[in-house]
């Protein structure tokens, strides 16, 4: 058992982790955050999406150990103050879920296209979220969620 | 006193304090089987409590897997019990709090059990203006009511609120159904458009699923799986796992269990496990898999016939025949099967990702030898379900595992666990005889579905001379070798997929229009050629026969009452035989709607979910190992395949709710196959509709 020190939703922590073991079940089992999701263990779905350093990362398929010294968003840093961050406004203005299970990693995932394109086009959400998977089939209320909370963040750091 | 069920009355009381209760069966009858399971509230299925501050609980066994029970059904017991919806709580599926239920499945939520919630909300409504009349010295029919009150209609500040009126008492009623429902026309709340309730608790994260839950001391279990489906354990050799430091081993039977506080080091002990098996061998792969269905499925059973085959046979002109192929398909939920158990003095609590917690609960207690009252299943979100969660060997072995260590357990199947443990839709086949006469009329039609189920096979068009069978294995043959199971609509979308392909070849080769040859074998049910010409307004569909070239295709399907039609446009690259679907339009019958934008994100849910086992979606096997074991080598529906989507609800003028939560996804195979033959000109009789069996059909 070692230790990995990171930065996790703005604060310093310090975790208990095996060799190998993945940032997913240490975020989980260590932090117990529990939002961060697993869906397949191979890096195939995405519902383990969190941001690495500005990156939206499969946690189930990266070793902790990598991610010291990084900073880590998971869904739970989200929101500030109490409100919800424009991504999560949206999803929920868009009935953009069912079950939720793949909600996380989609809006984390969505979370990092966006600070990589602010304003993405109808085919740049498709590309960028194309390896996301939801069963329940709520994709184009997605799409649409995350379009639309790029032009909200656009407005808001508007003067 | 005793109520009609026989239960003491104050024992019942006891569990909710003073108010008005109302305590009702769903089902025809309140004795019906299963409902006794729960020994102290014999034969009453929910229960409806009206507080001292007003608020109102329901007490459901349903549970929420995304299809919006937790949305839909406070919207009925607001609106007939006229309270405002934020005073309606809803307790789902608590086995300790909540009465019996069967399972959230086949669309019953709706259809069945929101009829009897509104049925008790009308009662506990005429029960409290009978109080009111009392308590204001008025006569019932001077009052009405409105948001929690009981109030005068001429003079509407002479009023009474709920709360007041059952404050202090203990008022019982368990009879329902002697108190007329609203009429769609009276409705406030339901029939309107809500967002979803649950939304902000999932996109921050908050909501907990059953691996979510972390309890003090808890051990994460990994099970020893066999190489393939029914290998027999001839020896295991734990013995470099138990050097490792905090694992945990149980042997019981066939069961080898690895535990240990964390998840990822319970997978590394139970790599290190060497196992001997004796495998089940089967000379049998995905390929080869139709050719079995065939040789073993001799038995029929006749469904349902009309007239006389031999003279249909006779009358045609032209015989149309085809054989239909689905494979095995895996329901794949992003949540694969979990539970986590404990045991705490004596009583085993179980929180699963579960359709069906009451028949879990009183599966777990029987296997285990315990009394039900001792094991209770949780509320807890369930990360999608289709019929998958009927079903919970995951649930059994954590609440095994927990009894046999006495610590908590969390039991999260992997991925590939999740395939080869799901009750996969049968793989099965369909055979199709049917004829045309000089005019271009079906004669005859003669529908066998090879070990398949028999749930909407029997045809809706106007055809004389027909017949429709199951054909099943013999006793004793080996049929299905994987667990089969309920996927989304179970049956109906092998049937409809056989049906509606056939129809499009059928309109093909009577040279007509495939929307006006489905019309002219319709003029018996006005309601399902309303669905198919609204389909095709929407669409923008104009009559031509197929193939046309255009790529618009579109089937037709009944699914627990309602009727549904899917309108799509493909397009088909040559070359490669990839199909894209640009745009689907789906026009639904449903009878009477609750929540319109529930419905619709279930329609939507429904036509995405559909593309998938229409184009992609495939069990591979070679014997009983599955070799489709996870997202790399089984695809489902992905942004990139996701048309354009318009969907509409009929205004139904009746005040019947049908099934919401399947029907447009039994269409999907059908619409998109017939619209590749409209591209194409090329029939497509197997599913998936792969490009390489796109592009080999091309030729």
């Amino acid at each position: 058992m070692k230790t990995v020190q990171f930065e996790l939703n703005g604060n310093p922590v310090s975790l208990d982790a095996h060799e190998d073991e993945s940032l997913l079940w240490v975020i989980r089992q260590q932090a117990g955050l529990t939002g961060t999701k697993f869906g397949c263990g191979a890096g195939f779905c995405g519902s383990c999406t969190v941001i690495l350093n500005g990156e939206a990362v499969r946690s189930c398929v990266l070793p902790a150990m990598e991610a010291a010294g990084s900073k880590v968003l998971t869904i739970e840093g989200l929101r500030k103050n109490g409100e919800l961050h424009p991504l999560q406004e949206e999803f929920v203005k868009n009935d953009a879920l069912q079950c939720g299970f793949c909600t996380p990693g989609m809006i984390m995932n969505a979370y990092g296209l966006l600070l990589q394109n602010p304003e993405p086009s109808h085919q740049d959400v498709v590309i960028a979220m194309d390896e996301n998977l939801c069963r329940c089939g709520a994709h184009n209320r997605i799409i649409k969620a995350i379009q639309d909370a790029g032009k909200q963040m656009k407005k808001s750091v508007a003067p | 006193m005793r109520n009609p069920f026989g239960m003491d009355r104050r024992d019942f009381m006891k569990r909710f304090g003073t108010g008005l209760v109302v305590a009702f069966s769903v089902g025809k009858s309140p004795l019906r089987a299963g409902a006794l399971a729960q020994d102290d509230t014999p034969g009453l299925n929910a229960f409806l409590k009206i507080g001292e501050d007003g608020k109102v609980t329901l007490y459901a066994g349903k549970i929420e897997m995304g299809q919006g029970p937790i949305t839909s059904l406070p919207m009925e017991v607001a609106d007939e019990l006229d309270v405002r919806l934020e005073d309606v709580n809803m307790i789902m599926a608590d086995t300790d709090l909540c009465p019996w239920n069967e399972g959230t499945y086949g669309s019953l939520s709706t259809r069945v059990f929101g009829q009897v919630i509104r049925g008790a909300a009308a009662k506990a409504r005429a029960v409290l203006v009978k109080m009111a009349a009392k308590e204001l010295s008025l006569d019932e029919a001077e009052l009405e009511t409105f948001e929690g009150f009981v109030r005068s209609r001429s003079n509407k500040s002479k009023k009474i609120s709920y709360g007041q009126l059952t404050k202090g008492k203990e008022i019982l009623e368990t009879s329902v159904g002697d108190v007329p429902l609203k009429k769609v026309s009276e409705f406030r709340i339901m029939g309107k458009p809500m967002l979803r309730v649950d939304s902000e608790e999932k996109v921050t994260g908050e909501a907990k699923y059953s691996g979510d839950i972390q309890l003090p001391g808890m051990l994460c279990a990994r099970i020893l799986r066999p190489p393939s489906l029914g290998a027999k354990l001839l020896s295991v050799d734990t013995s470099k796992a138990e050097s490792m430091e905090g694992v945990k081993i149980v042997k019981e039977g066939e069961l080898v269990a690895i535990l240990h506080p964390s998840q990822h080091m319970a997978g590394k002990a139970l790599a290190t496990v060497k196992a001997e098996w004796e495998e089940d061998e089967v000379d049998l792969d995905h390929e080869s898999l139709f050719d079995h269905i065939q040789k073993v499925s001799t038995q029929r059973q006749v469904l349902a016939s009309e007239g006389d085959l031999s003279i249909g046979k006779a009358a045609a002109a032209k015989e149309v025949n085809g054989i239909y192929k689905d494979p095995y398909i895996a329901h794949s939920p992003i949540e694969n099967h979990s539970a986590t158990a404990v045991m705490e003095e004596g009583r085993l609590k179980v929180w699963a990702s579960c359709q069906t917690p009451y028949p879990t609960r009183d599966d777990i207690a029987e296997e285990l030898g315990m009394d039900q009252k001792n094991v209770q299943l949780l509320p807890i979100f369930v990360g999608g379900g289709f019929g998958g969660k009927i079903y919970n060997p995951q649930a059994m072995e954590a609440a095994r595992l927990a009894k046999l260590t006495g610590k908590p357990i969390q039991l999260s199947y992997t991925r590939e666990e999740e395939f080869v443990y799901d009750r996969l839709r049968p793989a099965s086949l369909v055979k199709i005889d049917s004829g045309l006469d000089e005019a271009g009329r079906i004669t005859h039609w003669d529908f066998a579905v090879h070990m398949g189920g028999g749930r909407e096979s029997e045809h809706f068009y106007d055809i004389p001379h027909s017949r429709t069978s199951v054909m099943r294995a013999a006793r004793d043959t080996r049929d299905h070798i994987f667990y089969i199971g309920a996927w989304r609509a179970p049956s109906v979308n092998t049937n409809t997929f056989a049906r509606e392909s056939h129809m499009d070849m059928l309109a093909a080769a009577a040279g007509i229009d495939p929307v006006e040859f489905r019309l002219r074998h319709l003029e018996h049910d006005p309601r399902m050629a309303h669905v198919v010409k609204s389909g095709a307004e929407r669409f923008g569909w104009t009559p031509a026969k197929g193939p046309s070239g255009r790529g618009y295709g579109f089937a037709v399907g009944i699914d627990v009452g309602s009727y549904v039609v899917v309108f799509v446009e493909v397009d088909v690259e040559k070359d490669t035989g990839y199909v894209q679907v640009k745009r689907a339009v789906c026009v639904q019958d449903m009878g009477m709607v609750v929540n319109p934008q529930g419905a619709k994100l279930q329609m939507e849910g429904c036509i995405l979910m559909g593309l998938g086992y229409a184009l992609r979606e495939e069990i591979q096997f070679e014997g009983r190992k599955m070799l489709t074991t996870n997202y790399d080598s089984y695809s489902i529906t992905q942004f990139n395949m996701v048309p354009e989507i318009d969907v509409h609800i009929v205004d139904s003028k009746d005040e019947t709710p049908y099934g919401g939560g399947e029907p447009p996804v039994v269409v999907m195979g059908g619409a998109v196959a017939n619209a590749v033959f409209d591209a194409t000109g090329a029939r497509i009789y197997r599913q998936p509709l792969t490009p390489e069996r796109v592009k080999e059909a091309i030729g």
